[in-house]
């Protein structure tokens, strides 16, 4: 065929333009040649590590050169990783607001339009998104994606549960305390805790909060939103019925010497009637208390009324200096659409995997605990009742106010509103600075 | 003015400058790779810190000069004043009971040193001063445990009624990292103490018998006087280590409940990697050195032999 030299320069120049345009825009990949995903994760939780392991089997050019940390090692060492020389290209982030203001994680926005995130439900990403300059959370640019999406309430014991002649969840918070009346009149300790070194009393906390009030303005003060306050009236009331199970001896006496793996052995002992935790427990719970461990979300104050339940992601980011970026991107939008990921993700984490809502569920075991929560994960998202942690709203008000005043509490040195207002007063000094 | 000319020197004296001028020489070459790594590790370091207490800076970013706006926080929060409250309280429980039990151990085996009771003795006491920190931390807080050794015991002589979770009571919270400091701390002051009082002249003790002197007097007139610089090493090492205490606190309690048990070197710790607030953790570290010195100077003063 004799073409025109003209024609030739100009399919030439449109061959050029959508092969540059191909490079553009196409969607982030790890591509074929060789790629180490300098890896940053949790110290007990294996989750991420096996889906690595899953990922590698699917890509073999890449591989993962991981260091685990225990999380409040994390924290400390975070912002240090990320700004020196070989920024992780996955890290599991325990706060981001710190990090984006100081520039350390990539923005993920060009990502989430290549990989299609924004066909998952926004309030799946809105705790990962920042407003430039840190704060408020919940908006603004999104710099992090969860590996899962894991939820809190109450882990029961069968046996306990028919010795008291508990043969339903409760509908209400008076039928929870009527319930943890019964069992410490019969010697069963109501509710296991653990209170040391940093508080799980805001877990029954901030459930009753959001039981009483409403989860949005929980969040409000948790994303730093102005004129957010956690001293109001109905939080008052959730903290007073906090007061009164501590006084009423619903926890047992020693929980601020109680640390978290000690009270879940008690729990797994059968110790207790209620476990206060997450769903991230809930694998473990199916092992180790097989058959015997139900679940249920925080009833509302009212019959019929909302349920609501703190609720976060497994937050990995990329570092702002990552080498792979791309690949690492690629990885987070494998785990919440590939369908041996999202299986692994239930199995290990016990938590939603997210992604986008047209993907089913992996399947489960029918009777499981694991089934139970993630059943209640639906039932949250129905009534919009997911409340990020208290603990998250600033950096230190974990360990400079919840956990302290709520110490106090079980001390009997604090009462209801002088601990709101304390955190409070604190939330206000640490914005300040 | 006139300037000696070298020449003008006498003859006899430029061997000896000489040879002085070789002894400086060497005698820096001694001093100088030490003094290097002193500078490097501690002088340097304590001079940043001091710098850094002037800014609010998180480590990262921009830093902002504040003056001594983060020493006004150290020095006028209650919070802050309670934590180094806590030190002082501490440095009670750890200077005090290893010295006094140290005191009593080697008084009761002076007669004994070189025979194997002496031996097993010393070997016995020294051994909680080579577990680590982080281990003892851990063994004690399993035995204060609600259901620890402790509490067993305390069953077992009918004692039930006073049983608790020691390290997250807020009475006796602190008490109880002061047993696990003073427990640490009791083989180093009882091999100091034990060591002292080896070199005592026998013939002392013998005089006082002789005279009729009482099992006390010979402890308060010939023991006492005899270990002054021991006790003075072992009162500026335990008060030292109750002020800048960090591993038990951290693993026993980590600071609460509340903040009962929070120490400087913890806050310090906190501060700076968990908060971010670099600042104000200098303020905090300036302040503590300013104390520790405070504190040890007259120690070391008092406790001089006189001449």
């Amino acid at each position: 065929m004799n073409v025109p030299n003209t024609a030739k320069l100009t399919l030439l120049a449109a061959a050029l333009m959508s092969a540059t345009a191909g490079a553009a825009y196409a969607a982030p990949s790890c591509g074929t040649g060789p790629v180490v995903l300098n890896s940053y994760f949790e110290t007990g939780f294996p989750l991420p590590t096996e889906l690595s392991k899953e990922f590698t089997k699917q890509f073999p050019n890449v591989t993962f050169n991981i260091k685990e940390d225990q999380f409040a090692t994390l924290m400390e060492n975070s912002p240090r990783v990320l700004a020196g020389d070989n920024a992780p290209d996955l890290i599991r982030l325990p706060s981001i607001s710190d990090l984006v203001k100081d520039g350390l994680l990539k923005n993920l926005d060009q990502d989430a339009t290549d990989l299609g995130w924004d066909k998952y439900p926004p309030a799946q990403l809105a705790q990962n998104r920042v407003a430039d300059g840190g704060s408020p959370r919940g908006e603004g640019s999104l710099y992090a994606m969860g590996l899962n999406y894991s939820m809190t309430g109450i882990f029961y014991n069968k046996a306990l549960a028919a010795k008291i002649g508990m043969t339903k969840p409760p509908e209400t918070v008076a039928e929870l305390e009527d319930l943890m009346a019964k069992a410490k009149a019969a010697g069963i300790p109501p509710i296991i805790i653990w209170n040391k070194p940093v508080v799980g009393l805001t877990f029954p906390l901030q459930n009753l909060m959001g039981s009483y009030g409403d989860p949005g303005a929980v969040n409000d003060w948790i994303f730093q939103r102005k004129g957010a306050d956690i001293d109001t009236p109905t939080n008052l009331t959730a903290t007073q019925h906090l007061e009164q199970w501590i006084k009423a001896g619903y926890f047992q006496d020693d929980i601020n010497s109680v640390d978290y793996a000690t009270a879940n052995g008690r729990f797994h002992d059968g110790d207790g009637l209620f476990l206060f935790n997450g769903d991230w427990e809930s694998g473990n719970l199916d092992k180790v208390m097989a058959g015997n461990v139900g679940f249920f979300l925080m009833p509302p104050a009212i019959a019929g009324g909302k349920h609501a339940a703190m609720s976060a992601p497994l937050t990995y980011g990329i570092g702002a200096n990552a080498k792979n970026a791309d690949c690492a991107a690629f990885f987070l939008n494998w785990v919440g659409t590939n369908a041996e990921a999202r299986k692994i993700d239930v199995a290990i984490g016990g938590s939603n995997p997210g992604g986008p809502v047209d993907l089913a569920m992996p399947a489960v075991t029918a009777g499981s605990v694991t089934e139970e929560t993630l059943a209640a994960g639906t039932t949250i998202a129905k009534d919009n009742g997911a409340m990020d942690f208290i603990a998250n709203a600033t950096g230190a008000i974990y360990a400079e106010a919840w956990t302290p005043e709520l110490q106090k509490m079980v001390g009997g040195r604090q009462d209801a509103a002088g601990l709101l207002k304390s955190v409070q007063a604190e939330y206000v000094k640490e914005l300040s600075r | 003015m006139t300037i000696a000319e070298p020449h003008s020197l006498p003859s006899a004296s430029r061997p000896l400058l000489s040879q002085r001028g070789r002894g400086v020489v060497v005698a820096w070459a001694f001093i100088v790779p030490a003094l290097a790594f002193y500078a490097a590790f501690v002088l340097v370091p304590i001079g940043m810190s001091v710098y850094y207490s002037l800014l609010r800076w998180d480590g990262i970013g921009k830093a902002q000069f504040k003056g001594l706006s983060n020493y006004l926080v150290v020095l006028s929060e209650s919070d802050f004043l309670q934590i180094l409250g806590n030190a002082f309280q501490l440095a009670i429980y750890f200077t005090l009971i290893p010295i006094l039990i140290g005191l009593g151990v080697a008084s009761a085996i002076r007669n004994h040193l070189s025979g194997a009771f002496g031996t097993t003795a010393r070997t016995i006491l020294f051994i909680p001063q080579v577990i680590p920190l982080v281990a003892a931390g851990i063994a004690w807080t399993w035995m204060f445990a609600s259901n620890g050794v402790v509490n067993q015991a305390l069953n077992l002589i009918g004692l039930g009624g006073i049983t608790r979770g020691w390290l997250g009571d807020f009475d006796f919270a602190l008490p109880a990292v002061g047993i696990i400091g003073a427990w640490v701390l009791l083989g180093l002051c009882t091999m100091l103490l034990v060591t002292g009082i080896a070199r005592i002249d026998p013939s002392l003790y013998e005089a006082a018998k002789l005279d009729g002197a009482s099992a006390w007097s010979e402890f308060r007139w010939i023991t006492l006087p005899g270990l002054r610089q021991e006790i003075g090493v072992c009162v500026t090492v335990t008060v030292i280590a109750a002020l800048a205490s960090f591993d038990i606190v951290y693993i026993a309690t980590g600071g609460g409940p509340g903040i009962q048990t929070t120490v400087p070197g913890l806050e310090i710790y906190r501060l700076a990697f968990a908060h971010r607030q670099v600042g104000l953790a200098s303020a905090l570290a300036v302040v503590l050195m300013v104390l520790v010195i405070v504190c040890v100077l007259p120690i070391q003063w008092l406790t001089r032999q006189p001449k």
